[in-house]
């Protein structure tokens, strides 16, 4: 299988002040097309940290972070937007949808940075609210809908691009076991019958179960020997 | 991409989640509110001041006086002066003979209505023509005073702001007393804050038995004026200055009007001073309570300039609010509302309404939406640089 994460000697430092603070120091990290990985680790280990360098949403101090063609270290702030919006679906841990949009519009969201016209993008949204299995909750508002039904919202608004990876940091970690099962399923099925690659933070052995590939990130290396 | 369609839909879903932050943004628009109220009622103010004294004159209307006067106060005529302006051409002729009237102008004390202490009314004497050359005097109560009487009539201003000036009661100047025969109006103009009578009766109780002080002359029209202007300024018997009364007036008032105007937009700057620091403080809490929101927005793609206009457009619509509030209260607070002021030209007191015009409506809301933009301005940057990663572990 074709790499299509590659990351090599990462190194990442946060200033406090006049304080360093080292969060990942030489990290290197293949993640194959077709992927689901697992990405676990001590609280403050730097998996967020990670999971941000990968989704452009932050730059490394050093090394460098490819996805695909494309070297999303060095990309300028505009061509980063550009390429996260073609590119790349988030899928938060508290959800962050928009509480006064319905569901549709929170999934239709992403489409406005498309060339889709209206009729297109309330297709797409419907599409991607079906595949989550909420197509009775189109008209609904995020804080009428459960925890579980806003986190597949969540994922509608991921996948409804038809992004190149998905990116989720502890997507389960907010809801109760039964609909973070849901959610599990959800993308599992995602990764093997649509082909979507999956990078998963998680501190929970039932989900990283769920993963084709684990690995563990501890005093700013990944502890775990990858397979090659 | 479609960026209009991106822009628009975030500051509309920005807007709507304005109800959720209804506290600070209420008190920002208030806040503006007030800004615009106080810079519409003062211009209100100078506009009211204004229009009452450009109403008194007519373009095809002058004044003579003597030269170096800036006033009727300090201009004079001998009566062999003034007939050798009443020939010259371009004055109109009435009825009553030429249309010019040979005026003299007192200044007396009268106790207010509002407060009772005494303040200065002019007292005019003219000439019979005075009713020809200002065509706009209609008696509204009584009649016209008699030549050769102690009769005045009052305009309806000076009658409203001063107690004893209704008709039947009199006026007990020195040795004088004046009985009050009608009311008139000067279309909303500067006659109206004054008192008339027969310059003939007035000139004796002043001890000035031959003396004028100005001309006023009704011209066959407006484009006879230069021709008149010119015979007269000419004429080497006479050492005079003409103007249309219009120009006169727009002269007069300007030294009351630019006060008025400077005072108000002093206030109402150090208030706009106040307004923004509230409208940068709401909008930068705003940033803040949106903080997790604007991060995810930017994470799925949304470039920094529909966050930076969706702030400023929320900044915005605050402030038209505000604007269109205050200058709205400010309408049905002052406008039409009476009031007398010192005419510094001749110290004495000019009744006038207040005037809230569209324009200067406009000037407040537009005055607000500079306020809000620029009060949007720093907070909207904020928002645009805000690192998305950090901004993402913000909790909700
Ligand atoms: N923007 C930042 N500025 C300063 N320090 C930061 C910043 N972001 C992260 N850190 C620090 O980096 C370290 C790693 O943070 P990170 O959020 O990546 O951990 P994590 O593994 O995701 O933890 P958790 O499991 O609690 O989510 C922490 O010590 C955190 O305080
Ligand atoms: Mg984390």
């Amino acid at each position: 299988m074709s790499s299509l994460v590659q990351i090599k000697d990462v190194t990442k430092t946060f200033h406090r002040g006049s304080e360093d603070v080292p969060v990942l120091s030489g990290l290197n990290l293949t993640v194959a097309k077709g992927e689901f990985l697992a990405l676990m680790g001590p609280s403050g280990s730097g998996k967020s940290t990670l999971l941000n360098l990968i989704g452009g949403l932050d730059r490394p101090t050093k090394g460098s972070v490819s996805i695909g063609d494309d070297r999303v270290d060095q990309l300028s702030e505009r061509a980063l937007a550009a390429w996260r919006a073609r590119h790349v679906g988030f899928v938060f841990q508290f959800y962050n949808l928009m509480p006064v949009l319905t569901a549709l519009r929170n999934v239709e969201l992403p489409l406005l940075l498309t060339h889709l016209n209206k009729a297109q993008r309330r297709e797409h949204a419907e599409t991607a609210l079906k595949v989550v299995g909420l197509s009775h909750r189109l008209k609904h508002y995020p804080r009428t809908l459960s925890g579980g039904e806003q986190q597949r919202v969540g994922i509608a608004r991921a996948i409804v691009t038809d992004p190149t990876i998905l990116l989720c940091d502890e997507p389960t970690g907010d809801l109760d076991r039964k609909s973070g099962d849901e959610i599990l399923t959800l993308l599992q099925t995602l990764n093997q019958e649509q082909g979507k690659t999956i990078i998963m933070v998680t501190h929970d052995p039932h989900a990283s179960a769920r993963a084709t590939r684990t690995v563990h990130l501890d005093k700013g290396q990944l502890s775990t020997a990858q397979p090659e | 991409m479609n960026w209009l369609t991106q822009v628009f839909a975030v500051a509309l879903f920005n807007l709507r989640s304005l109800p959720e932050r209804k506290g600070a943004a209420v008190s920002a628009a208030v806040g503006i509110a007030g800004v615009a109220a106080v810079l519409v009622g003062v211009l209100a103010i100078a506009q009211g001041f204004r229009s009452a004294m450009t109403a008194s004159g007519a373009p095809d209307t002058a004044i003579i006086l003597r030269s170096g006067a800036d006033s009727e106060m300090t201009s004079n005529f001998t009566r062999e002066e003034t007939r050798v302006i009443s020939d010259a051409p371009g004055i109109a002729r009435g009825a009553n003979g030429v249309m010019a009237s040979n005026e003299l102008f007192v200044i007396i004390d009268l106790p207010k209505r509002s407060t009772g202490t005494s303040s200065n009314v002019p007292l005019r004497g003219v000439g019979v023509a005075a009713f020809d050359v200002r065509s706009e005097i209609a008696m509204v109560q009584g009649r016209k005073f008699e030549l050769g009487k102690n009769e005045v009539i009052v305009g309806a201003g000076a009658a409203r702001a001063f107690s004893g000036l209704d008709v039947g009661q009199s006026i007990k100047i020195g040795m004088n007393t004046w009985n009050i025969v009608g009311i008139f109006t000067a279309g909303g103009g500067l006659a109206e804050s004054e008192i008339w009578t027969d310059a003939a009766v007035l000139q004796p109780a002043y001890n000035r038995p031959e003396g004028y002080q100005s001309v006023y002359a009704k011209l066959t029209s407006a484009e006879a004026y230069d021709e008149f202007k010119d015979a007269l300024t000419t004429n080497p018997q006479l050492k005079v200055k003409v103007a249309r009364l219009s120009d006169h007036y727009a002269e007069q008032s300007t030294s009351t009007t630019d006060f008025i105007t400077t005072i108000g937009v002093f206030i109402a700057a150090m208030m706009a001073l106040g307004a923004l620091f509230g409208d940068l403080n709401t909008m930068y809490s705003a940033v803040s309570a949106r903080t997790r929101e604007i991060a995810t927005l930017r994470a799925l793609g949304f470039g920094a300039g529909p966050v930076v206009i969706s702030v400023l457009t929320e900044s915005l619509a605050l402030a038209l609010c505000g604007g269109l509030l205050g200058a709205g209260l400010a309408y049905l607070a002052f406008d039409g509302y009476q009031a007398a002021t010192m005419n510094f030209q001749t110290f004495s007191q000019v009744t006038f309404a207040f005037a809230v015009t569209a324009p200067l409506v406009l000037t407040a809301v537009v005055g607000a939406a500079v306020l809000g933009l620029v009060g949007g301005l720093l907070p909207a940057i904020r928002a645009a640089r805000m690192p998305i990663s950090s901004a993402l572990r913000e909790s909700a």
